[in-house]
């Protein structure tokens, strides 16, 4: 189901504008979110091409699939997917987050169906599971990161797949993630991330397989501060993806 | 009327639109060309009687959009540069200074057999590119001046002289140094006149040029003699706003007599073949490169001399890095018009745009006068840089490091 455009309360759009406006600031305090973003959009996609054999060229390869993106904060990754022919639900705890996505997609005139919501009640609503869930950069903030990863994966749908994002626990993921991000660099509110809470990848892959789950990866992507820009790597000592793959 | 709807509307046909339009088309865009001018009109005989110096990084662009087998027939390689200074002897070096010729950096990482550059007469591109669009199924309006540019949401929409309307989520500004898309943006300019005109004429040669362009900084300013096809040559000096008028509208005989005056045995007896003109010479600098939904490439953002291509080296760099930022954005299901996806291409761009600026207008001031000072640090930069190739060499690789990575198209690659 999409959220039609028209049927946004003004009132919100009102309230959420200014908000929605910072979020997709290339400048903004989410600057490092953009500057991170084509990396992992350039990941999703290549892992669901190869996934659902999709073919590449097409400008909107994934039409008629459905994708679930969890924590979606103001839709980086929601509009992007939308474009590539998912439709697409993202959800967020945050009535403020979504309100944000909501306004900005208006916008750009895409059907995206966003909700004030939590994997775990998706579950409890028994909502059709969908073909691609996106678990990007949340688990290191909940606080039963096995039991989370155990309810994402009752939204996946047979042969579907889940991309997990997150940060290593080493010393430099300290050092760079928690207190170059957050005090150095600014770019993350001071006390946003609790490094104990960190996933090794190992662990990650652990917790992640299960019965009809199997796992691709890790996938390391690094940062260079001299191009300020992100790449591919096969370094996981900060940032890495997993995917998770649920059998037909 | 109801907007046509596009992925890219890109206004101006000269050399540089026509380009990005070919390379987007390649990649499955769906592109539309907007030009004041007629068609015939372009691609009439003289209707730009210039020639274009080509870096060897955007023949191989060229290469990679498929341009080329329509181009080598009339394309001259350039084997050498070779750059002197005054009547002074000695002072000689094989090495290319961005005055005419300015695309030194551009060379490097080639394949060594690889032609420092080539030249081409304009027809012959806009010929070809002509011919790119018709293959490609560019959808083309002309002429059709823009009239407005404006934004509406998650679109640019582009009205045309006629009243057509094209809507996009980019619209992109080819249009030059006077560029209606960059006026629409609200993106000011800056920059200045100098005193003088560039001067063109193209001339038979008595011997054989060997493909080697020549640089002679000489008293009454810099000349460069740049090997065309056939034992032809492109004469390109920098003169007097008067002195040049004059010269344009002086009889053949009266030119070709003025040339064995002013430059003597550098030129052997040239004679006159085609079109004689002039170009005032200044500096022109758009403020951003990007507005909302809007990115300008070529002289729109950064017109320098409009001589012996330097400006159109500069603006198909500019097309090969926004063709790959656009594509790329594309590919990923971002919005390519959005402020996220064109800063990419401004910061790509921004560095080479404002050195080679910065360093034409140097060597315009720096050469285009005889004071017997200058000569001095002229000729002694000239045997400094002879003498110091390597090191030269280290430093525009720094340099081109600045520059991020080269586009694909560049290295003659698809996107």
């Amino acid at each position: 189901m999409s959220v039609a455009a028209s049927s946004i309360d003004p009132a919100e759009v009102a309230r959420f504008s200014a908000v929605a406006d910072q979020w997709w600031d290339a400048h903004g305090k989410f600057a490092p979110l953009h500057k991170f973003n084509p990396i992992r959009l350039g990941l999703i996609r290549e892992q669901a091409l190869a996934r659902f054999s999709r073919n590449g060229k097409k400008v909107r390869p994934f039409e008629g699939l459905r994708l679930l993106d969890i924590g979606c904060g103001g839709g980086l990754l929601c509009e992007p997917m939308t474009r590539l022919g998912f439709s697409v639900t993202g959800v967020d705890a945050s009535e403020r987050n979504i309100g944000v996505a909501r306004v900005h997609a208006e916008r750009g005139g895409l059907a995206i169906d966003y909700r004030a919501s939590t994997a775990e009640a998706l579950i409890e609503a028994a909502e059709t599971p969908f073909d691609v869930v996106l678990n990007m950069e949340v688990i290191e903030h909940v606080a039963d990161p096995a039991a989370y990863l155990a309810d994402c994966s009752r939204l996946l749908a047979p042969g579907g797949l889940m991309i997990v994002a997150t940060l290593n626990r080493t010393l430099r993921s300290l050092a760079f993630a928690k207190i170059g991000a957050e005090y150095v660099l600014g770019w993350l509110p001071k006390g946003a991330h609790d490094w104990r809470k960190f996933l090794t990848p190992d662990e990650l892959i652990a917790m992640a397989r299960g019965p009809g789950l199997s796992v691709d990866g890790p996938f390391g992507v690094s940062y260079d501060p001299l191009a300020d820009r992100w790449s591919r790597s096969d370094d996981c000592g900060i940032n890495y993806m997993i995917a998770v793959r649920r059998e037909a | 009327m109801k907007p046509k709807s596009f992925d890219v509307v890109i206004a101006g046909g000269g050399l540089t639109g026509p380009t990005l339009a070919v390379a987007l088309a390649d990649a499955g865009l769906k592109v539309a060309l907007a030009d004041s001018e007629p068609i015939e009109t372009r691609l009439a005989p003289n209707f730009d009687g210039r020639a274009s110096a080509i870096s060897a990084a955007n023949w191989r662009q060229w290469r990679a959009l498929g341009l080329i087998d329509r181009l080598q027939p009339d394309a001259q390689p350039i084997r050498d540069i070779l750059v002197t200074d005054g009547p002074a002897p000695g002072a000689s070096a094989r090495t290319p200074l961005p005055v005419f010729l300015g695309f030194s950096s551009d060379s490097l990482g080639g394949d060594p057999d690889e032609p420092m550059g080539w030249m081409l007469e304009n027809r012959h591109i806009r010929a070809a590119l002509s011919a790119a669009l018709v293959e490609r199924k560019v959808k083309t309006f002309a002429p059709a001046a823009v009239r407005s540019a404006t934004v509406d949401g998650p679109v640019a929409r582009v009205i045309l002289a006629d009243g057509v309307a094209l809507e996009a989520p980019l619209v992109v500004g080819a249009d030059g140094r006077r560029s209606m898309v960059r006026e629409a943006a609200g993106i000011a300019t800056y920059g200045w006149n100098y005193d003088q005109c560039g001067v063109v004429a193209t001339v038979s040669l008595e011997h054989d040029h060997e493909g080697v362009a020549h640089e002679y900084f000489l008293p009454g300013g810099p000349f460069a003699i740049l090997p065309l096809t056939s034992q032809r040559a492109s004469l390109v000096w920098s003169d007097q706003r008067d002195r040049a008028r004059a010269l344009v509208q002086a009889s053949p005989e009266a030119f070709e007599a003025h040339l064995a005056r002013r430059f003597g045995d550098a030129l052997g007896r040239p004679r006159l073949d085609g079109n004689r003109m002039q170009f005032p010479l200044s500096l022109q600098m758009a403020e951003t490169m990007i507005g909302v939904r809007t990115a300008l490439v070529g002289d729109a953002a950064h017109a320098v001399h409009p001589i012996a291509g330097q400006g159109l080296n500069l603006g198909l760099k500019d097309v090969a890095a926004l063709a790959e930022v656009i594509v790329e954005a594309r590919r990923i299901g971002e919005d390519w018009g959005s402020d996220l996806v064109l800063e990419r291409y401004a910061r790509w761009r921004r560095f080479d745009a404002a050195a080679l600026a910065t360093a034409t207008d140097l060597f315009t001031r720096l050469f285009s006068n005889d004071h017997p000072v200058l000569r001095l640090i002229r000729g002694a930069g000239l045997a400094a840089i002879n003498r110091a190739g390597p090191a030269k060499r280290l430093f525009v690789r720094e340099a081109a490091g600045l520059l991020g990575e080269t586009p694909r198209l560049l290295r003659g690659e698809t996107l």
